[in-house]
C-alpha cells in the first residue's frame, strides 16, 4: 500500500484519513454503488430463489475479465459482456421464471461449470501469474479509476430505475405467478428483465467483492433482513442499510489491515446475518402465538 | 341446458357490464388438447350470484373449463361468454384463486401483503413507504384491504408471516385476495382440495357466503361434492362419460351420475335434507389423502 495507515483510537482523525487518499475516495464511491445495487437487486434475488443464477452471474465474471485481459481490453467489458451474455442464456433455456425450478437450476450449474473452466484457460493463455486471478476472483478495491465509478455510477443508475420501474409486478409475480398471470402481469417478460439485471449487479459487484465473494453482497443482507422482518418496505430498508454499513467498514478495515476487501465483506455480512438468526430464533421463542402452534 | 330459451343478442362489447347478462355462458363448447377430446358439447348459464360448481373425478378438463372462462384455453368449437363477452376480455372483472397454492414456510412476506397485492400488484413502480398516510387512494386502498380481510374472518393473523399460517389461514387469505377487487366473479380451482374436513366445510361455507353478502357469482372447481352440496346453485358435472349440468336436484341423481362415471353411484337424502354422493370413483390420489393431509 502506498499509504502507511496507522489505526488510532481517534475515530474521526481515522475516518479523514480515509478520505486523504484518491485512491481509497473512489473505493468508497465504488463501494457504496455496489452496496446499493447488490442489496436492492439481491433482495429480490433472495424472495425469487434465484440465489444459484446470481452466483453463477457472478462467476462467469472470471472468464469475462480473464478474457478481457487477453484481448488487451478493460476487465470491465468483460465482466459486463460475460454476465450479461449469460443471463440471456438462462433467460432463454430456462422456462420458467417462478420457484422450484429443477431444470434452471442444471442449466444454470452447467454454464457455472463451464464458466470457471473458461477462466482457467484464459488466465493460463495470458502467461501472467496466479495473482490476476486471485484478484478477479476475490476481489480488490485498490486502483478503481475515477472512470471505473463513472461506469459503475451510470450502471447503478439504470439499473435502479428499471428496477423501481418493476418493482411492484415483480414482487408479483415472485411469489404469486400463476395469479399475476391472469391479473395481466408479463410474468415471462419480467424474469427476463430480472435476469438481466441480475446480470449487470453480478458484473458490477464482482469488480468489488470478486466473482466468488458476490454472495456476500447479493445474499447475506437481504438474508438477515428476511429474517428480521416480513414487512417488504422495511425489508428492503434493512437490506440497504446492512450492504451499506457493512461495505462502508470493510473498506476502512481493509485499509487499516491489508487483508482483502472480499474477506472483511463476507465475515461481517455473515455475522449480521447470524445475529438477525438468533434475533429470530429468541422472537419466536417469545411469540405466544407460535408457542400455542 | 340454457334454461330461458335460446339468447337473442347480438355481439355485445366486451365492455359490456349489463349486469342482466348471465354470468357465464357455454353453448356446444368443446375442447381438445392435440387430438384427444377433452370435453365435448358442453351447456350451461349461469347466472349472477349463482353457487355453482364444475364437478367430476381427477383428470377430466375440470380446469381446462376454467381456464376456458379465463380465456386461457381456445376452444376447438362452440362458444363461451363471460360476463356479457368474450372470454379473457372480462378478466379485470374476475377473482382468480388457482389450483392449491403452497407458500413455503419461510416464505416472508405477510398475510396483507397478499391480499393487497391482489389489489394492486400489476401497477407498475413501486409505493414509497410512509408517504401512504397522506394520498387519499392509498387510505382507501388500505381501507378496502383490511374490510376484505375481516369479511374472510382473517384479521387476526392477517399480519403474521404467510408460511407460518395453517392451510386453512392461507386459503381465507387467498380468497380475500381474489375478493379485494370486487370482482363480479369468483373461478376457484379446487379450493378445498388439501384441506382438512374442518376446514373444507369452513371455506364452502365462507364462500357461500361472500357470494350472497356480496352478490359475487361463485364459480368452483372440486373433486369431492359433499362439502359444498348443500349451497350449489347449479352444478357442471364432467365425467369420461360425457357432461351434464343444471340444479343439483337435476343433475346429482343416481341414474345421471351411473352414466357419467360408467359405474354404479349412489345418491342419499339425509334427514335434513342434504345429498350425499357415495360411490364416486375415487381418481389415483383421491379423496382419502386429501382429507388427512395438511395442518
Amino acid at each position: 500500500m502506498t499509504a502507511n495507515p496507522a489505526f488510532t483510537w481517534n475515530l474521526i482523525e481515522d475516518i479523514t484519513q480515509l478520505f486523504e487518499y484518491p485512491f481509497m475516495v473512489n473505493a468508497l464511491r465504488a463501494g457504496t454503488l455496489v452496496a446499493l445495487v447488490a442489496g436492492l437487486m439481491g433482495w429480490f434475488m433472495v424472495l425469487r430463489r434465484q440465489t444459484f443464477a446470481g452466483h453463477t452471474l457472478a462467476v462467469v465474471s472470471f472468464p469475462g475479465a480473464s478474457a478481457a485481459i487477453l484481448l488487451g481490453v478493460s476487465a470491465s467489458y468483460g465482466y459486463f459482456a460475460f454476465a450479461v451474455g449469460a443471463a440471456i442464456v438462462f433467460a432463454v433455456l430456462a422456462p420458467t421464471g417462478g420457484r422450484g425450478r429443477s431444470e434452471e437450476s442444471a442449466i444454470v450449474g452447467t454454464v457455472q461449470a463451464f464458466a470457471l473452466a473458461l477462466g482457467f484457460l484464459f488466465i493460463s493463455l495470458t502467461h501472467r501469474n496466479i495473482t490476476g486471478a486471485q484478484s478477479i476472483l476475490f476481489g480488490s478495491f485498490l486502483g478503481i479509476t475515477t472512470g471505473q465509478v463513472a461506469v459503475l455510477a451510470v450502471s447503478t443508475i439504470l439499473v435502479l430505475a428499471v428496477l423501481g420501474l418493476i418493482a411492484r409486478p415483480l414482487l408479483f409475480a415472485s411469489f404469486d405467478p400463476d395469479v399475476a398471470a391472469a391479473r395481466g402481469v408479463p410474468v415471462r417478460l419480467l424474469s427476463v428483465v430480472f435476469l438481466l439485471l441480475l446480470g449487470v449487479t453480478a458484473a458490477e459487484a464482482s469488480q468489488i467483492t470478486g466473482a466468488l465473494l458476490i454472495f456476500a453482497l447479493l445474499v447475506l443482507p437481504a438474508a438477515t433482513a428476511e429474517r428480521l422482518t416480513s414487512r417488504p418496505g422495511l425489508s428492503v430498508l434493512v437490506t440497504v442499510l446492512v450492504a451499506l454499513v457493512v461495505t462502508w467498514v470493510s473498506l476502512a478495515l481493509s485499509y487499516y489491515n491489508n487483508y482483502p476487501i472480499g474477506f472483511h465483506i463476507t465475515s461481517l455480512a455473515f455475522g449480521a446475518y447470524v445475529l438477525a438468526s438468533v434475533w429470530q430464533a429468541m422472537a419466536r421463542k417469545l411469540d405466544p402465538v407460535v408457542q400455542a402452534r | 341446458m340454457n334454461a330461458p330459451g335460446v339468447r337473442t343478442r347480438t355481439e355485445a362489447g366486451p365492455e359490456n357490464a349489463d349486469p342482466t347478462t348471465p354470468a357465464v355462458v357455454f353453448r356446444h363448447a368443446s375442447a381438445h388438447w392435440g387430438s384427444r377430446i377433452i370435453w365435448e358439447d358442453v351447456n350451461a348459464e349461469i347466472q349472477r350470484g349463482e353457487f355453482v360448481a364444475i364437478l367430476g373425478p381427477n383428470g377430466v378438463g375440470k380446469s381446462t373449463l376454467v381456464k376456458a372462462v379465463l380465456g386461457l384455453f381456445p376452444l376447438s368449437s362452440g362458444e363461451v361468454e363471460v360476463l356479457g363477452g368474450p372470454p379473457g376480455k372480462a378478466n379485470p372483472r374476475i377473482g382468480y384463486l388457482p389450483q392449491r397454492r403452497h407458500f413455503d414456510p419461510g416464505a416472508r412476506i405477510r398475510g396483507i401483503d397478499v391480499v393487497r397485492l391482489g389489489l394492486d400488484g400489476d401497477r407498475w413502480g413501486f409505493p414509497l413507504p410512509g408517504f401512504g398516510k397522506f394520498n387519499r387512494r392509498h387510505r382507501e386502498a388500505d381501507a378496502r384491504v383490511r374490510a376484505v380481510i375481516e369479511m374472510v374472518g382473517a384479521t387476526a393473523f392477517a399480519g403474521r408471516p404467510i408460511g407460518q399460517i395453517s392451510g386453512g389461514e392461507q386459503q381465507r387469505l387467498l380468497i380475500a385476495q381474489a375478493l379485494v377487487r370486487e370482482p363480479e366473479l369468483l373461478v376457484l380451482d379446487e379450493p378445498l382440495d388439501s384441506l382438512d374436513l374442518p376446514n373444507q366445510a369452513a371455506s364452502a361455507a365462507l364462500l357461500a357466503r361472500v357470494s350472497k353478502e356480496a352478490g359475487v357469482t361463485v364459480l368452483l372447481v372440486a373433486h369431492n361434492v359433499n362439502p359444498i352440496l348443500s349451497y350449489l346453485d347449479r352444478v357442471i358435472y364432467l365425467a369420461k362419460g360425457g357432461v351434464a349440468s343444471g340444479t343439483p336436484e337435476e343433475v346429482i341423481t343416481q341414474e345421471t351420475l351411473t352414466r357419467l362415471y360408467g359405474t354404479p353411484i349412489e345418491v342419499f337424502r339425509t334427514n335434513d335434507g342434504h345429498l350425499v354422493v357415495v360411490g364416486q370413483p375415487e381418481a389415483p390420489h383421491g379423496d382419502v389423502h386429501a382429507h388427512m393431509m395438511r395442518p
